[in-house]
C-alpha cells in the first residue's frame, strides 16, 4: 500500500483548502458502503489496522474478497443486523480538499437520518445501480436533497460493470435524471458512470470507460465551486451570546458573539435589532484578537454596535432594508423524526437560531407520499413524514423562507415532555 | 442565493473553527453549568484555543476540570498548571487517588494494571459534586468507529450511560441542550476535525504542547509491539528490559496504557509529516485501552467513559 505525499500537507495550501459537506444517499444494494470504502481506500485514507481489521473480517464473513463496505462500519447492532441505523460522519482529504461525509442509510424508513445528513450538506451523492436506472428510491432522494437546498447533486451511476461499461445504458440514465433534477430545480446536477466495486472512474480514471470524458467521480467532488453558494445578499446575525467582561481593562466593553447567517458585514453597516426595531450601525466586526473588514455567512465573530441598546441572545442583528418576517405564523415544511406521532393542536417548543419559543401545530395542510410524490390530505404526523404543516407561534422568530437562507429558514421541534428533538422545519412563508 | 464570486476565502481550518466556536457558546447558553475537560493533551489545548476565541475578552463561562489519574506524565502537568495560570481560569482537578482511597473503586493491579477505566467513576462522581450538567471534551469522529455516530451533543441519562440509539438528531447549526435535572450532556466542539486538521490547527495557531509530543530520549519497554514509558506507575514482566529510546507521544492518556512511537520529529511540521504519511490509525497504534475488544470504545462509553 504507498503512503500519502506527506509534504504535501504541510503548505500554506494545504491548510487553505475547502471544506466540501456531502451526504452520501443511497442503499446497501446500491454499493453504497463499497463506493465511501472504496473513495477511503483510494485516496488511501485506511489505515494499517484498519484494512487488517477489514481482511481478518472479510475473511471471517466468507466475502471472497477485501469487503472495502466493511470499512463504513459501524455500531454493533449494526453489524450484528448487517444494517445501518443511524448517521454516520468520516472525513477524508485529498491534496485539494478537505472533505467531510454524512453517510445516511438509504431506506424509506430513514427519511429522518437523511434529511439529518443533508441539512449542512453541500454536495448529494444519489446512488444508483446502473442495471435498474432511475426507481422510486432516486427519485426521493433526489426529492429529499432538493427539498433541502442542497446546491449540488452527483448522480453516481454504479455497477457499470454489470451493464459491460456499455454506454447507452448509462445515457439513458442520464437523460432521465437531467429531467428529474431539472424538475426540482435542482440548479447543479451531473451524472457520473463508476463501479465502485472493482474501482472504475471512482478516483482512477477507467479504460473500461473510456467513452466517458467527464472526469472521475473524486474530481468532480474536489472541484464543484461551493464559496458561491454562501448567501451574500441578505445580512442576518443571530446574537448567540453577549459578551460583557466589565473588567478594569475592558469597562465598556459590549460584544455580541454569533455565527453569520447571511450578508457581508462591515464596520459602518446600517442595523436593525429584532424583534424591538432599534437601529443603530456596526461599530467593528472583530475576533477575539483582531478587526475583519468583512465577515461572511459561516464566520464566528464579535460585532460591537455604535450605541448601546438592549441586546441579548435570540435577537437578530440584520440589514434594515432588508430585513425576515417577524413571524408568529409560519407555514413550513417538516419532516417529522419522532416515532411517537403528533395530532393538530399538539404543543412544541421550536429552536431557530438562537431562539426558543412555543408553537401550537395549527394545521397538518398534507403530507407526502413518497412512492407517488404527491400531496395527500393528513390530520397528524408520523415518524419520517414530510408534511406541509402551519404553525403558530407563542413568541416572534425572525424568519427568511428557507429557499433564501438555510439558517434563517430553518428550525428545530422539540417535545418538551422529553426534551427530544422530533421535528426538522423549513420556512415556506411567514406572516406577523 | 447569489452567484457572485466570493469575498473571503474560509479554509477546512476556519470553518471548523468556525463551527467549534458556535458549538461552545452554545453550551454556554443553554446549559447550567458547563464544564471544559482539560488534560493538557492537544485536543484539549486547542479546546481552549477555541474558548478564548468565543468568549475574550469575557472570562470563560465554565470552569476547566482535569480527571487526574496520578498516573500521567509529568510534562503534562507541568504544562497544565502552567496554561491554566496563564489564561487566569478556574481549573478543578478531580482525583482517581482519591475515587480509590475513598473505596469508589478498586485499583488493578499487575503489570497490566491501568487506571484508565477507573477514571469513569471519578469524572461522574465529579460532576455529580460541582452539579456539572455539560461537559466539553476534545473527542474527534475520526478516532474510533462508534464515535462516528456519536452526535456533537450527546446525552448521558443520570447513570452517565449513552444509548446509541436514542440520539437527538441534529440538524444545521441547531443544537437541542434541553435536559432534566440530573441528566448531562457531553459536547464534542472538534468532532468534524481529523487528528491532521488538529496537527494544522495547532501550527496555524502557534500553540506550545507538552514535550512529550515532540521526539526526545527516554527509557522505554516493548509490550505488544508499542513502546510505554518505563515509569513507577507500570509494573514490568521480567521479560521486559527497559532501553533507551527516541520516541514521542501521539496523545497523552495515563502512562500506564499511552504507548510511544519511534520518532526524530522535533518541530510540528516534522510531526505532522509523519502524521500524514503514517498508516496507522492514532488510536490503534498507541492506547491499550482500544484493543482489548473489538467494541471497547463502544462498550465504555455505553457505561458513561468520555
Amino acid at each position: 500500500m504507498e503512503t500519502l505525499d506527506h509534504a504535501a500537507f504541510l503548505t500554506d495550501e494545504a491548510a487553505a483548502t475547502e471544506l466540501l459537506r456531502l451526504v452520501t444517499c443511497g442503499s446497501v444494494d446500491d454499493g453504497k458502503s463499497t463506493l465511501i470504502g472504496r473513495l477511503l481506500f483510494d485516496t488511501k485514507q485506511v489505515m494499517a489496522d484498519q484494512l487488517e481489521h477489514v481482511e481478518e473480517t472479510s475473511e471471517r464473513r466468507g466475502d471472497g474478497y477485501v469487503n472495502l463496505a466493511l470499512l463504513t462500519d459501524g455500531l454493533r447492532a449494526e453489524r450484528e443486523q448487517g444494517i445501518t441505523i443511524d448517521v454516520a460522519y468520516r472525513s477524508f482529504v485529498t491534496p485539494s480538499r478537505r472533505f467531510q461525509l454524512a453517510d445516511a442509510p438509504g431506506h424509506v424508513q430513514y427519511t429522518r437520518n437523511m434529511v439529518t445528513g443533508a441539512s449542512t450538506a453541500d454536495v448529494a451523492v444519489v446512488l444508483l445501480d446502473a442495471r435498474h436506472g432511475v426507481i422510486e428510491q432516486t427519485r426521493r432522494h433526489t426529492y429529499i436533497a432538493a427539498m433541502l437546498g442542497i446546491p449540488h447533486i452527483v448522480f453516481a451511476v454504479n455497477k457499470m460493470d454489470l451493464v459491460d461499461f456499455d454506454e447507452s445504458p448509462f445515457r439513458a440514465i442520464e437523460t432521465e435524471l437531467t429531467e428529474l433534477a431539472s424538475r426540482l430545480d435542482v440548479r447543479d446536477a451531473l451524472a457520473i458512470p463508476i463501479a465502485a466495486l472493482p474501482g472504475d472512474n471512482v478516483v482512477d480514471p477507467s479504460e473500461r470507460l473510456s467513452w466517458w470524458d467527464g472526469g472521475t467521480f473524486l474530481e468532480r467532488l474536489e472541484t464543484i465551486a461551493i464559496a458561491g453558494d454562501r448567501d451574500a445578499a441578505h445580512r442576518r446575525f443571530p446574537v448567540q451570546w453577549v459578551i460583557r467582561p466589565m473588567s478594569d481593562e475592558h469597562h465598556d466593553f459590549r460584544g455580541y458573539a454569533g455565527q453569520v447567517a447571511g450578508g457581508e458585514w462591515r464596520a459602518g453597516d446600517e442595523v436593525v435589532v429584532l424583534p424591538s426595531g432599534r437601529t443603530t450601525t456596526v461599530a467593528a466586526v472583530e475576533t477575539h484578537d483582531r478587526a475583519l473588514d468583512v465577515a461572511v455567512q459561516g464566520q464566528s465573530v464579535v460585532i460591537r454596535l455604535a450605541d448601546a441598546l438592549d441586546v441579548a441572545r435570540g435577537d437578530m442583528l440584520c440589514d434594515p432594508a432588508d430585513a425576515p418576517v417577524v413571524a408568529r405564523e409560519l407555514e413550513a415544511i417538516v419532516c417529522w423524526m419522532s416515532e411517537r406521532p403528533a395530532a393538530n393542536g399538539a404543543r412544541l417548543a421550536v429552536k431557530h437560531t438562537t431562539r426558543w419559543t412555543r408553537a401550537i401545530l395549527d394545521e397538518v395542510c398534507s403530507v407526502l407520499d413518497v412512492e407517488k410524490f404527491e400531496q395527500v390530505p393528513a390530520d397528524g404526523l408520523a415518524l419520517n413524514d414530510l408534511a406541509r404543516v402551519r404553525l403558530r407561534l407563542a413568541g416572534p422568530l425572525l424568519v427568511d423562507p428557507y429557499s433564501v437562507n438555510r439558517q434563517t429558514g430553518s428550525f428545530v421541534l422539540v417535545d418538551e415532555a422529553t426534551n427530544e428533538t422530533v421535528g426538522a422545519g423549513m420556512v415556506l412563508s411567514a406572516a406577523p | 442565493m447569489t452567484s457572485k464570486a466570493p469575498l473571503v476565502h474560509l479554509s477546512h481550518l476556519d470553518v471548523l473553527e468556525a463551527e467549534a466556536i458556535h458549538i461552545m457558546r452554545e453550551v454556554a447558553a443553554e446549559l447550567e453549568r458547563p464544564v471544559l475537560l482539560f488534560s493538557g493533551g492537544k485536543d484539549s489545548i486547542v479546546l481552549l484555543r477555541l474558548a478564548e476565541k468565543a468568549f475574550r475578552p469575557g472570562r470563560f463561562p465554565f470552569p476547566l476540570m482535569h480527571v487526574d489519574t496520578g498516573h500521567n506524565f509529568p510534562e503534562a502537568i507541568e504544562y497544565r498548571d502552567r496554561r491554566v495560570g496563564e489564561l487566569g481560569e478556574r481549573l478543578v482537578v478531580a482525583s482517581v487517588q482519591e475515587s480509590i482511597d475513598r473505596g469508589r473503586v478498586v485499583e488493578q493491579t499487575g503489570p497490566r494494571a491501568s487506571r484508565n477505566q477507573l477514571q469513569t467513576t471519578t469524572l461522574l462522581d465529579a460532576m455529580t459534586e460541582h452539579g456539572f450538567d455539560a461537559a466539553i471534551g476534545g473527542a474527534r469522529r475520526d478516532e474510533e468507529r462508534s464515535r462516528a455516530k456519536e452526535r456533537i451533543f450527546s446525552f448521558r441519562d443520570d447513570f452517565g450511560q449513552w444509548d446509541p440509539r436514542a440520539q437527538r438528531p441534529e440538524l444545521w447549526n441547531l443544537y437541542n441542550g434541553r435536559i432534566r435535572k440530573g441528566e448531562q450532556v457531553r459536547v464534542f466542539p472538534i468532532s468534524n476535525w481529523t487528528e491532521l486538521d488538529v496537527w494544522q490547527y495547532v501550527a496555524r495557531e502557534e500553540l506550545e504542547l507538552p514535550a512529550i509530543y515532540f521526539a526526545h530520549e527516554r527509557e522505554v519497554f516493548e509490550r505488544d509491539g508499542m513502546l510505554y514509558a518505563a515509569s513507577e506507575f507500570v509494573e514490568r514482566y521480567p521479560t521486559e528490559e527497559p532501553f533507551s529510546e527516541w520516541v514521542r507521544f501521539r496523545t497523552v492518556g495515563d502512562m500506564s496504557c499511552t504507548g510511544g512511537v519511534r520518532s526524530r520529529a522535533e518541530t510540528i511540521a516534522e510531526v505532522v509529516g509523519e502524521i500524514a504519511a503514517t498508516r496507522i490509525t492514532e488510536r490503534g497504534e498507541t492506547r491499550a485501552d482500544d484493543k482489548v475488544s473489538e467494541a471497547a470504545m463502544e462498550d465504555r462509553k455505553r457505561l458513561g467513559y468520555f
